[in-house]
């Protein structure tokens, strides 16, 4: 045990400077994956056949497909068409693309779980129907979708780590690189592990606060 | 001119004719009442005069101005207020919110004025105390009495109330009728659809009754209730006489 502790504390500094990308990362894909949710979600519920079509074709292509593969594609095949991003760039895009999938069906979900009723009073009122959407439905569905959206987060926090194969130095690439010179995989991955962890249980408990704080009072 | 003109107004579902032939109209201040047995398509109509519902043909004219053909409906039904059975209030604002966000958001007064035209509302359903709370936290009652008060504040034309009492337990059925009382004193100009006849008999101008899509004969009160021209009729009012016998 202090042995880990040694080994641990020694590798430290690294870890936290992959930490600092596996959280840029993470921060800024849900964050742009929330708007293109938003925005595919709204598609799909409220759009014509057209942009039902096209976001749901994009919903299906993301699922279907493994995260690592777009990643693959995006960060190989783009420099073909004369398009270079930088590791960080291409993990931060098919991260945000990948997350704006899977939030669009949660989303879509709780816009759809959001009482009827309620568009149909924002109109009685003289609301457009985008208003009607801002100031009426989005603002229920996005408190419903809290709980799907901490998951979602969770998620992304542990997928980042595939950034590591487009030489991203984020937390698990830091570990692999710091066991690789001491050999200390065993030690080096559960402290790896450690931060992980920590960080996803702190995320979790902003989140149910949040949850709370936010939660309509009498509901 | 008419406040309200409903010509051949018709809505089908499928194959299944809801409204068939419907024309009527109102005069400001006038106090419509609409009754009829359920799945007779009075809520069809009430949601195809501010196109809740499209309606497949005939013309509807608010103040002589084309419903059916206008080309921002949003702007008419600003001027037509509703009040639904299962109220509707915004689940995630304040009572305050609720009244507030019409005239705030849709017809973009200042917060000042906005605020002050709610609170006046509020005031008028008796629920100014209760400004702070949110839908959840209220009666059935003051849920709906919020509803109206939503209706009043963007200062419509026409309020529309489709049942405003039929999801509300017996005792909380008086304060609602209440306030609507006020308003037909006021002036205000309503079409109203309720199964509630003590209060028809007393607050109407005017009663259609309907029955499959169709209005079967309309009047006063006095001819309604106390002789009706077709058989329907007097069957239908039956119904509620022997049931207050009961009672
Ligand atoms: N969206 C709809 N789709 C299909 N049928 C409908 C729809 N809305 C209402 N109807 C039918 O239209 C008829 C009239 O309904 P409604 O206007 O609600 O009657 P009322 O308010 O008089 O009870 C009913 O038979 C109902 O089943
Ligand atoms: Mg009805």
């Amino acid at each position: 045990m202090t042995h880990f502790i040694e080994v641990f504390f020694q590798a430290l500094p690294l870890l936290m400077d992959g930490l600092k990308f596996t959280m840029e990362l993470a921060i800024i894909s849900i964050i742009f994956g929330l708007g293109i949710g938003m925005l595919i979600a709204i598609l799909r519920v409220y759009g014509g056949k057209f942009s039902y079509t096209l976001s749901t074709a994009y919903v299906e292509l993301i699922r279907g497909t493994p995260l690592l593969v777009q990643l693959f594609i995006l960060y190989f095949s783009l420099p073909q068409i004369g398009i270079h991003l930088s590791p960080l760039v291409a993990s931060i895009i098919s991260f945000s693309l990948n997350s704006g999938a899977y939030q669009a069906e949660y989303i879509r979900g709780a816009i759809q779980s959001v009482e009827r009723g309620q568009m149909k009073a924002a109109f009685s009122i003289g609301m457009t129907k985008w208003q009607s959407i801002r100031l009426v439905i989005m603002p229920q569905a996005l408190r419903k979708v809290i709980p799907s959206w901490t998951n979602e987060f969770v998620y992304l926090i542990k997928y980042t780590s595939l950034a590591y194969l487009v030489g991203v130095p984020e937390l698990t690439a830091q570990g692999e690189f710091v066991a690789s010179r001491n050999f200390e995989f065993m030690n080096v991955f559960s402290g790896v592990a450690l931060i992980y962890l920590s960080v996803i249980l702190v995320i979790t408990w902003l989140f149910s606060n949040l949850e709370k704080k936010v939660k309509i009072p009498g509901v | 001119m008419k406040l309200l003109e409903v010509k051949n107004l018709k809505k089908r579902y499928k194959n299944k004719e809801v409204l068939k032939d419907i024309s009527f109209d109102m005069d400001k201040t006038e106090t419509l009442v609409v009754i009829g047995p359920s799945g007779t398509g009075k809520s069809t109509m009430l949601k195809c005069i501010n196109r809740l519902v499209e309606p497949d043909g005939g013309q509807i004219l608010l103040n002589g101005q084309d419903v059916i053909k206008a080309r921002r409906i949003e702007k008419i039904r600003q001027r037509i207020g509703m009040v639904f059975q299962e109220f509707n209030l915004f689940n995630h604002l304040t009572v305050l919110d609720n009244v507030r966000i019409g005239p705030l958001k849709v017809k973009k007064l200042q917060k000042s004025v906005a605020t002050e035209l709610a609170m006046e509302n509020l005031r008028k359903v008796g629920l100014a105390s209760e400004a702070k709370s949110y839908p959840a936290q209220l009666s059935g009652g003051q849920k709906q009495r919020v509803g109206i008060a939503r209706a009043l504040a963007m200062e419509p034309d026409l309020i529309m109330f489709d049942e405003p009492t039929s999801a509300l337990d017996p005792e909380l059925i008086g304060e609602v009728l209440e306030v609507m009382r006020k308003l037909a004193l006021d002036g205000m100009t309503m079409l109203i659809v309720t199964h509630e006849m003590g209060f028809v008999r007393e607050i109407a101008d005017r009663i259609i009754f309907m029955e499959n899509g169709e209005i079967v004969e309309s009047g006063t009160p006095e001819k309604i209730f106390n002789a009706p021209e077709k058989e329907r009729t007097h069957q239908f009012l039956n119904q509620f006489t022997k049931f207050w016998r009961e009672k």
